[in-house]
């Protein structure tokens, strides 16, 4: 009845995973009976769960990626302190249980942090700085969002029933197949992976789409903000690699569950084609991440600095080099493996090459500051701190980029060094810069500058802390992954990124301290012109928090830099705009889809984790009939009329009444 | 018949063509039917081509793979050209591009593993070597 | 959307026969939606488009299966080879029947512009049968090899050949769910604008799988049978 599930899934003899099931089990459910008391679950099923505003899904998007990073930062802290505690002794994490948390935790950050949080942010930007009322399928987006949410819960599920995959972060064959892992945490990984794989392609070709095909009159392509540029080459990235991870992922399936012979040892089975594979997908992901992140510093560098974004058509150019070269270089994730020396040597020369591509983009923010009237807000403070240490981290990248050195490097805790150096610095800093950045437009409010600004120097502090002393560890001949230490020279190296965990810890705090006052301060932060840090693109256009519908009238744009050029022109012609005649328009009406959709999927993935086939079936015709009911839906739309949109107007900040202060 | 009656919308639009759009006008006879009939024809005769080069003998062994491969792509050309309608026109050139941009992945993708794995392959120590020891 | 509208350039015949406009400037259009600053495009153009978009993301996935299955070919095990396993008379059949089903389903497409309930219908329920015939077909070809041992747990060869030609299998059973799916809407609804673009979208996904077939027939079966 039940396949595989049984009691003895449950680990009753394992404290720590148990109790923090327990904690997190009882968090939730006193949210939900908070909600309930208050009565908000209309409020939140109509305007946010059935949402399918850009905005709201984007939003969504962060607050997953959030809860996320909290979780895989747990992980993180468990193994820093694991290999302290594990010198010349057990520790206090089994071997078993320790490599559960190193998988998860490059799992969850990779796919339920980083992404989530980058693609949250392209949700809510792009489509305000094209000019635009919503992505190109609106409806498409909630279900994207939604099978995110369903992998993620999948994966938090393994905490408590069954286990977490063993095997690292990519489940490489052998390892992964049925003879060596025959528990469920290898099949949680998988099912995870393929429904909010599935949920990001559909995100991938929506961004796509809508950047291609929906940018308000006269936004060119050379007219579009440097966010909606490196949005676009990160959405071609998720078009073109996903579905090599979904095929890959589908071949270890196979293996595992129908005893096909792609990766095993037998029978002609050859794993080193998953690590082909899985790399020829993994390579490009480092640029779907990084990319959004340098479109986000692009725009605060120019921001903060009050000054056009230096070099603009070679940041264009850049972007897409990286875009078409990142396809070309995966080899250098696995040149200890035999290829040879004619295969790696074309390899490391691409690879070395695609750094060039970056090094324009760091030499075009280093130039947009120069002469500016820099401000040193938080987000500033973030790209600031990124342009430093992410360099670091793209020259050992550069360094590990020559074979030789790789085959003394290779798996060794410089390595992890590195990723963490490119990762943080890159896509962390980036994600943090763009929701203090972008925080004001989404909720009308802007974030503490202090508690902001002490969030930025704990993080930085302790990320030098953690990451540099690796680097060292490293270089002396730590491998990645140990669960306990035996070698003395290591112990100090470890013991100072111990500490610097601890700094990371409190710069984490500092943020979540952040978020609470400036919610309780929210008053005093309000935001009411629409445009707090002086913008330059069309999001600061309307006002903060935008109506549903974005604009009431679709933008005319004239120039690069769209909102700068028409703030330039009104205070010029001492002309503070003219309130614009109305149109009715229609918006996407609200639809649960998603919801319903991602429901029966992680139905599905659970019951195919468990073998449960009868639940699984159901889940299909379920989901099958969500989309029979979305697609026999009479009414996709509804008006907003011309009286309507002229109203929330008024009460808002519209475009055409700002600068008159200025003008008086 | 004009081409804005074909457009479900209100308004067609004319610098931009959909993928796969058909773009009939009152020039063509028989109201487009005559591209589906002659892609037909080629693709059928493309596909016995096929067959024949790699069955019949009558193409030099080692060259059949290339002769397939050839017959092969002019056949999905036929397809592109004559049923999904891409033509070279302005109006198409987004849908050119993403099309390039795929095929130039797939390429990029079964070519490097091949490449790789073949030179994988060849390293690899035989299997057969270890067991003995 | 209708202060866009007003701006688009009207002075273009209806019917026009020359996209690229000889002789009326540089042939790049700067007014072009989509390409530059004309505004957004129809919903017409960008739900083809990202349908298309989409289309190539699983040409790429297909790749990754090509892939598997030119590195693993040789892996027979000391099983049967495609030389012993593959009828080319089957594969011939299946070709004809999905090649004639991407024709029918163009046949329909035209009907549809006609707004021709009839033989819309007809065509795509024509389109829907070859289609059914050719899966039928695979299905036999499957379970008989299955039955002489040849599964595709036998070799690294066969996985990578029934994952491959069952994936193009499985888009195609996925195809005939839409299809019937949309037969029926179709009926109910009549020439809905969302209907049409729906319909376009599938003529799309079908032409898309019989060009995947003809990369199938081509390096699985005709070299597998020829080597």
């Amino acid at each position: 009845m039940l396949g595989k599930l049984d009691w003895s899934a449950i680990p009753f003899d394992e404290p720590i995973p148990l109790i923090a099931a327990l904690v997190v089990f009882l968090a939730a459910i006193g949210v939900l009976a908070w909600i309930t008391v208050k009565g908000f679950w209309p409020y939140l099923w109509r305007e946010w769960i059935t949402s399918v505003d850009h905005k709201r899904i984007g939003v969504m998007y962060v607050l997953l990626a959030v809860l996320m990073l909290l979780r895989g930062f747990i992980d993180a802290i468990m193994m820093r302190t694991q290999q302290i505690a594990a010198i010349h002794g057990p520790g206090y994490l089994p071997p078993d249980h320790y490599d559960q948390i190193f998988s998860a935790h490059g799992t969850i950050m990779i796919f339920f942090g980083a992404m989530p949080f980058m693609i949250g942010l392209m949700n809510l930007v792009v489509p305000l700085q094209l000019g635009v009322r919503d992505v190109a399928f609106p409806t498409l987006n909630s279900v994207s969002f939604w099978l995110t949410a369903s992998g993620a819960l999948l994966v938090n599920i393994s905490l408590v029933i069954g286990e977490f995959a063993r095997t690292g972060w990519l489940p490489y064959a052998p390892l992964s197949e049925l003879d060596y892992s025959p528990g469920v945490g290898v099949d949680y990984y998988l099912w995870a992976i393929q429904i909010s794989g599935v949920g990001t392609l559909m995100t991938g070709v929506n961004l796509v789409a809508t950047i291609l095909k929906m940018r308000a009159l006269g936004m060119g392509y050379l007219r579009m903000p440097m966010f909606c540029w490196t949005s676009l080459a990160a959405n071609l990235l998720i078009v073109a690699a996903f579905p090599i991870l979904t095929a890959t992922l589908a071949m270890l399936t196979l293996d595992r569950y129908l005893g096909f012979h792609f990766f095993t040892n037998e029978a002609g089975g050859n794993p080193m084609m998953f690590v082909n594979l899985i790399w020829a997908w993994g390579h490009p992901e480092v640029y779907i991440l990084v990319l959004p992140a340098f479109g986000i510093f692009s725009e605060v560098f120019s921001t903060f600095s009050s000054k056009p974004l230096f070099g603009y058509r070679s940041m264009v150019a850049a972007t897409l080099f990286i875009c078409i070269v990142s396809f070309m270089v995966w080899l250098h994730h696995f040149f200890t493996m035999g290829a040879g020396a004619d295969v790696n040597a074309a390899f490391g020369i691409a690879t070395s090459i695609i750094a060039v591509g970056t090094g324009v983009k760091i030499y075009n923010w280093l130039f947009t500051m120069y002469g500016g009237r820099i401000r040193f807000d938080t987000p500033m403070l973030w790209a600031i701190g990124f342009i430093t240490t992410f360099t670091v981290g793209g020259m050992t990248g550069v360094l590990l980029a020559v074979p030789p050195a790789d085959f003394m490097l290779h798996n060794s805790m410089f390595l992890v060094a590195h990723f963490h150096n490119v990762i943080i610095a890159g896509v962390l800093f980036g994600a943090f810069a763009g929701f203090t950045y972008w925080f004001p437009k989404a909720f009308g409010f802007r974030l503490h500058e202090g508690w902001g600004k002490a969030a930025f120097w704990f993080t930085l502090l302790g990320f030098i802390l953690v990451f540099l002393p690796l680097y060292i560890v490293g270089l002396q001949g730590m491998t990645r992954r140990l669960q306990h230490i035996e070698i003395d020279p290591w112990v100090p190296w470890l013991i100072v990124a111990a500490c610097g965990i601890l700094v990371m810890i409190v710069g984490a705090a500092c943020q979540i301290t952040q978020l609470v006052v400036s919610i309780r301060h929210r008053d005093e932060l309000r935001d009411e012109t629409g445009d707090p840090w002086d913008g330059r693109s069309l999001e600061w256009s309307t006002s903060s928090p935008p109506p549903s519908f974005n604009f009431a009238r679709l933008p005319h744009v004239g120039g690069e830099e769209a909102y700068w050029t028409m703030k330039q022109r009104r205070i010029e012609m001492q002309d503070s705009g003219e309130e614009p005649a109305y149109e009715p328009i229609e918006m996407p009406k609200n639809s649960p889809t998603g919801f319903v959709a991602a429901f029966f999927a992680t139905l599905v993935g659970f019951a195919l984790i468990w073998h449960i086939w009868w639940l699984a079936i159901i889940g299909l015709i379920g989901a099958y009939a969500t989309f029979v009911v979305f697609a026999w839906r009479d009414v996709a739309e509804y008006e907003v009329s011309a009286e309507e949109l002229e109203r929330i107007e008024r009460a808002g900040q519209p475009a055409w009444s700002k600068h008159g202060e200025e003008l008086a | 018949m004009s081409d804005r009656d074909h457009r479900p919308e209100e308004f067609a639009d004319l610098d931009d063509s959909a993928p796969g759009e058909e773009r009939i006008n009152e020039q063509e006879v028989a109201g487009g039917l005559l591209g589906y009939v002659t892609g037909f024809g080629l693709a059928i005769l493309l596909t016995i081509a096929s067959f024949v080069a790699a069955q019949s003998g009558l193409i030099y062994q080692p060259a059949i793979i290339s002769a397939l491969v050839v017959l092969a792509i002019a056949q999905m050309g036929v397809h592109l050209v004559f049923f999904i309608h891409l033509t070279t026109g302005p109006d198409n050139t987004n849908n050119v591009l993403a099309l390039a941009f795929g095929v130039f992945i797939v390429v990029l993708v079964v070519l490097g593993s091949v490449w790789i794995m073949t030179h994988l392959n060849h390293n690899m120590m035989p299997m057969n070597g270890i067991q003995m020891q | 959307m209708s202060a866009v509208s007003g701006a688009l350039p009207g002075a273009i015949s209806p019917g026009r026969p020359d996209p690229h406009r000889l002789g009326h400037g540089s042939g790049h259009s700067h007014g072009a939606t989509g390409h530059g600053e004309g505004g957004p495009a129809s919903k017409f153009v960008t739900v083809a488009y990202g349908f298309w978009i989409f289309l190539l993301s699983d040409i790429i996935m297909f790749s990754a299966f090509f892939a598997a299955y030119a590195v693993l070919a040789k892996e027979i095990a000391g099983g049967p080879s495609g030389v012993d396993l593959f009828e080319l008379p089957r594969v011939a059949i299946q070709t004809g029947l999905l090649l004639t089903s991407s024709f029918t389903c163009g046949l329909g497409s035209l009907a549809s512009h006609r707004r021709d309930m009839v033989w819309t219908q007809i065509w795509l329920l024509v389109t829907g049968i070859l289609g059914a015939a050719f899966l039928v077909l695979e299905v036999q070809e499957f379970a008989g090899m299955i039955e002489e041992g040849a599964g595709p747990s036998r070799s690294a060869f066969l996985s990578a050949f029934f994952a491959l030609v069952g994936c193009h299998g499985l888009h195609v059973g996925m195809g005939l769910l839409w299809l019937g799916t949309m037969i029926a809407q179709l009926w109910v609804k009549g020439f809905r604008a969302d209907i049409l673009r729906r319909l376009q979208c599938f003529n799309l996904f079908w032409h898309a799988l019989d060009i995947i077939w003809i990369a199938i027939f081509t390096l699985v079966y005709l070299l597998g049978a020829s080597a």
